[in-house]
């Protein structure tokens, strides 16, 4: 957040600093909207959208990186003014919506979680406004007295190259027809631990001998450890590593959750 | 019962975590919910009364002593760090999530208009949102809401505590284009 006013237009160089401060091409949008005092449920759509490519402008000739977003809206706006141009149909006039009326409601749907995240910006926030007791910095005991520690991504890798080498022979490459997906992967894993709780590393990785199957499922394991949906634990170095499911996913409807016993 | 409320402020003096009536109750056996809560409330306001360095605030589901405002230059002096703040997009994201749980990643999109991977990534990493299921469509996508530190976080008592979102209430009563 920084905290730079919004001023007026003056020259390319301000747009360095405006730019910043857009979340995107709606935050954009809603700029422009305020900054010319515009009616939101009236937007004059052609004068909008010829400020809007001008930015878009200014930034492509100071060879920002421009979102693909910001040229999404951009051809929105472009179709929006060429349905305004057409004339309407008196027969089915009455029914027809008005071309501005789904970005009108997203606008305000926007404005509305900008509003929100302001709201929660000017709360009085944990360890920034005031502070509680800390949780202990290093939470994962590592000096041998806790039976069961948490292992680590150099670990997974370790356990990971293990079995690389142990089915290293029977590999083939062979080309897939069937390809699969990392997301799928994932998708796959949790449902065996939201099924079975736990499953070993060996587990996991069942009997593939595939090594495209075995390079998917660690990377998925990985995905699912920094989304912080799996944990993984073993009693000592080298040991069994165990998979759990670090979240309820039962259950959905309950926000409270179950993972956290306060 | 002088020795329960005695025992109950030192149960949240040591606790790291928001402790919940019911969480109390499970550790002293023989009383009652009703009597943890008395004493509880008892705390909350000599605390309140005295208007001292810390305060018996109501947060996530449960209670935890926390500092006053005042004293918070000094005690960013003393952790030797910087505040813990969030970004814009942190703060969109989050805001999204927490109205529209259990939301998928592709609905957050959908309402800020960008790629939110990094924002969510974020959040996830500093325990603020959390999965919480799959949607039962094809792909079974995933569902993200928001945590108990979320609440703890922004001093939230539960979810209801939110404001309403204003201008979506505006704009369904209005409905100015249907």
């Amino acid at each position: 957040m920084n905290g730079a006013p919004i001023g007026g237009i003056s020259g390319v160089m301000d747009y360095r600093i405006k730019l910043d401060i857009f979340e995107g091409p709606l935050d954009l949008l809603l700029y422009l909207i305020r900054k010319n005092e515009i009616d939101i449920y009236d937007i004059p759509i052609s004068m909008i959208t010829e400020q809007y490519i001008a930015y878009l402008d200014a930034m492509k000739s100071l060879n920002l990186d421009l979102a693909g977003e910001y040229l999404v809206l951009a051809a929105t706006l472009l179709h929006i003014k060429s349905r305004m141009l057409l004339p309407v149909h008196e027969e089915e006039g009455a029914e027809e919506e008005d071309p501005r009326a789904e970005l009108v409601r997203q606008l305000l749907e926007y404005q509305a979680f900008k509003e929100a995240a302001l709201d929660l910006n000017n709360r009085k926030l944990l360890d920034r406004d005031l502070f509680a007791r800390q949780e202990p910095v290093d939470d994962i005991d590592d000096d041998g007295d806790s039976p069961i520690r948490e292992v680590g991504v150099f670990e997974l890798v370790k356990a990971f190259q293990r079995v690389i080498t142990e089915r290293g022979g029977d590999f083939t490459m062979e080309i897939d027809t069937e390809t699969m997906s990392l997301s799928q992967r994932v998708s796959e894993i949790l449902d065996l631990l939201n099924e079975k709780r736990t499953l070993t590393f060996d587990e996991l990785l069942g009997r593939e001998f595939n090594r495209r199957s075995v390079v998917f499922t660690f990377l998925a394991l990985l995905e699912l450890m920094k989304m912080r949906v799996a944990r993984a634990f073993q009693q000592a170095p080298y040991e069994t590593i165990r998979i759990y499911l670090a979240v309820e996913l039962e259950g959905t409807e309950d926000h409270e959750g179950a993972e956290n016993d306060y | 019962m002088k020795e329960l409320k005695t025992i109950i402020e030192s149960l949240l003096f040591v606790s790291d975590i928001p402790l919940s009536i019911k969480k109390m109750k499970e550790l002293l056996d023989d009383v009652s919910e009703a009597d943890v809560a008395a004493a509880v409330r008892e705390l909350v306001d000599e605390y309140s009364r005295r208007e001292g360095g810390v305060f018996l605030a109501e947060v996530a589901g449960g209670f935890q002593f926390r500092t006053a405002d005042i004293s918070t230059p000094w005690i960013l002096k003393l952790r030797g760090g910087r505040p813990a703040s969030l970004s814009q997009a942190a703060l969109e994201t989050l805001a999204v999530v927490a109205y529209r749980q259990p939301v998928l990643k592709s609905d957050i999109e959908q309402v800020r208009g960008v790629d939110v991977s990094a924002a969510l990534k974020g959040l996830l990493e500093k325990n603020l949102v959390r999965v919480v299921g799959r949607k039962d469509v094809p792909g079974r996508p995933i569902m993200y809401g928001t945590t108990k530190r979320f609440l703890e976080v922004f001093g939230l008592k539960d979810l209801s505590e939110l404001p309403t979102l204003r201008e979506l209430n505006e704009l369904e009563e209005e409905e100015p284009f249907d």
